[in-house]
């Protein structure tokens, strides 16, 4: 394992919400480069918290986080990295912000330091190659759920992160909006982490399944993808079997 | 929930520069809500009429409009003439109408209209997002361009939250009345909106953190000042001047 290949690298992580006992228990996690990792596990059993204690939202109670080869301590460390790693928000309604599309998906790239020109171009091709062009002058909050979502996307791809952090991202969404994000995450060269409880789609977009319960990622647990075909009715929806 | 009725349209007034509109209005009516006298009130309204007209709005939906500002006026058309010391003008049973009421009153009317006229043919045309990178390239401070911009942006999302509350309450058969429990299952409602508003706001920041904030706002617009921008201004100063002039009988 050559650590310049180590992206994210949590070591005994622990992490509670204002005295509750902790959502995340002494959890230790790697990413390497490359690495497609689905995260699955109950409702609030830390898979968010998770995210945001990687992208520095939240700060742990103890542990170290190592993001490419760095400790991460404080805002600043972490301010650094965000411009590398990029996390795609459970609601699309947080992350669109600005009155209109073009707005929104500039916003980052003006952040990065980028010209106004410089930002209008990366933000028109990122809605060009996410399929969404003609979008720029719609108003944010009008879209449809599925439009929103996909337009989250674009806000995220359009910094050029190396890693992606995705939040339960087909939550809600119909089944052709579904495959467009499936189409676009398989096309996409980046190491992430996808929370999903749609077990189909992380099949379809991961190369390795983490569950994560009472605090901690079972690597002992990893379940390992497998397509297979069967028939039923009402097959069309996402569900999971009972084993 | 804010429809931008007016905003779109190809028109004179909606290709100016918003920052040009945004000038003019300001001036236009702080000058007229300062007049007093009938003959420079009377050409503003002309004035505020012919932006109307060069705007090309839809007349139905600006009446409409203007139905509410005047359905308040009414109310001091009941009271003012009857309120003022004065001439005598007209007596109704016991009441005494006023000439001084009476003119007050057609004054707050004429006023009124005409600022409101005014501001939809000026500011209505401009969609609200440019307005407010308009106002940030006036040197309006950023802090209040910006709560600007997220009101706009967020009481659509509040509001759809709002309703679905109510809804949650209707379906589990909710009637208000006057008791303690319908004030008390509003006053949750405010409460638990207000925490949701909170919780969202803390949110959205930290989906802008994710995507580099630090305070600092940058824009992509740069709006660009046009002949017909400058001829449009200096006609709007000179007839405003105009109106200064009537209204305190300067005369050169």
């Amino acid at each position: 394992m050559e650590s310049n290949n180590l992206i994210i690298n949590l070591k005994h992580i622990s992490f509670s919400y204002s005295g509750d006992k902790p959502v995340l228990d002494k959890l230790s996690f790697q990413l390497l480069r490359g690495d497609r990792i689905g995260l699955v596990g109950a409702n609030g059993s830390g898979k968010t918290t998770l995210l945001h204690v990687i992208m520095g939202l939240l700060r742990p109670s103890s542990g170290t986080i190592e993001l490419f080869g760095k400790t991460a301590h404080e805002e600043k460390d972490f301010q650094a990295i965000r411009k590398k790693i990029g996390l795609l928000f459970q609601d699309p309604d947080d992350q669109l912000f600005s009155p209109t599309v073009l707005e929104d998906v500039a916003f980052g790239p003006l952040n990065l330091g980028k010209s106004p020109e410089e930002a209008r171009d990366i933000a028109l091709q990122t809605l060009v190659r996410l399929d969404l062009s003609g979008f720029e002058h719609r108003i944010t909050y009008k879209l449809s759920g599925g439009e929103k979502k996909l337009v989250s996307l674009a806000t995220v791809l359009a910094m050029d992160p190396e890693v992606l952090l995705l939040d339960e991202p087909t939550n809600g969404l119909d089944d052709e909006t579904e495959e467009k994000i499936t189409d676009i995450l398989k096309g996409l060269d980046l190491s992430c982490i996808l929370i999903s409880h749609n077990l189909d789609f992380l099949f379809e977009t991961t190369n390795r399944i983490y569950a994560i319960a009472n605090g901690k990622i079972s690597l002992d647990e990893t379940l390992v993808p497998h397509p297979h075909v069967h028939t039923h009715r009402f097959g069309r929806l996402p569900h999971e079997h009972k084993s | 929930m804010i429809e931008e009725r007016f905003a779109a349209g190809d028109s004179f007034v909606h290709g100016l520069d918003p920052r040009v509109k945004i000038i003019v209005a300001i001036i236009f009516s702080v000058v007229v809500a300062v007049s007093s006298n009938f003959s420079a009130l009377l050409p503003a309204l002309v004035v505020a009429v012919i932006l109307i007209l060069l705007a090309k709005l839809p007349m139905g939906k600006v009446f409409y409009r203007l139905l509410f500002v005047n359905g308040l006026i009414l109310f001091l058309w009941f009271m003012l003439p009857f309120t003022f010391q004065g001439d005598t003008l007209f007596t109704i049973g016991p009441l005494v109408g006023t000439k001084e009421g009476v003119l007050y009153a057609s004054q707050i009317t004429v006023k009124s209209n005409t600022i409101l006229l005014a501001m939809i043919a000026l500011l209505a045309t401009i969609p609200i997002s440019t307005l407010g990178h308009a106002m940030r390239q006036l040197y309006v401070p950023d802090k209040v361009v910006h709560l600007f911009l997220f009101t706009y942006r967020y009481i659509h999302v509040i509001f759809q939250e709002y309703q679905r509350l109510i809804n949650a309450m209707r379906i589990r058969g909710f009637i208000p009345k006057t008791n303690i429990h319908t004030y008390k299952s509003y006053a949750y409602l405010v409460g638990i909106l207000l925490v949701r508003s909170y919780d969202r706001a803390e949110r959205i920041h930290k989906a802008m953190l994710c995507r580099g904030f630090t305070g600092r706002y940058y824009t992509l617009s740069r709006f660009s000042v046009r002949t017909g921008d400058l001829v449009y201004l200096t006609v709007m100063l000179v007839a405003i001047l105009g109106l200064v002039m009537l209204q305190w009988r300067v005369t050169i």
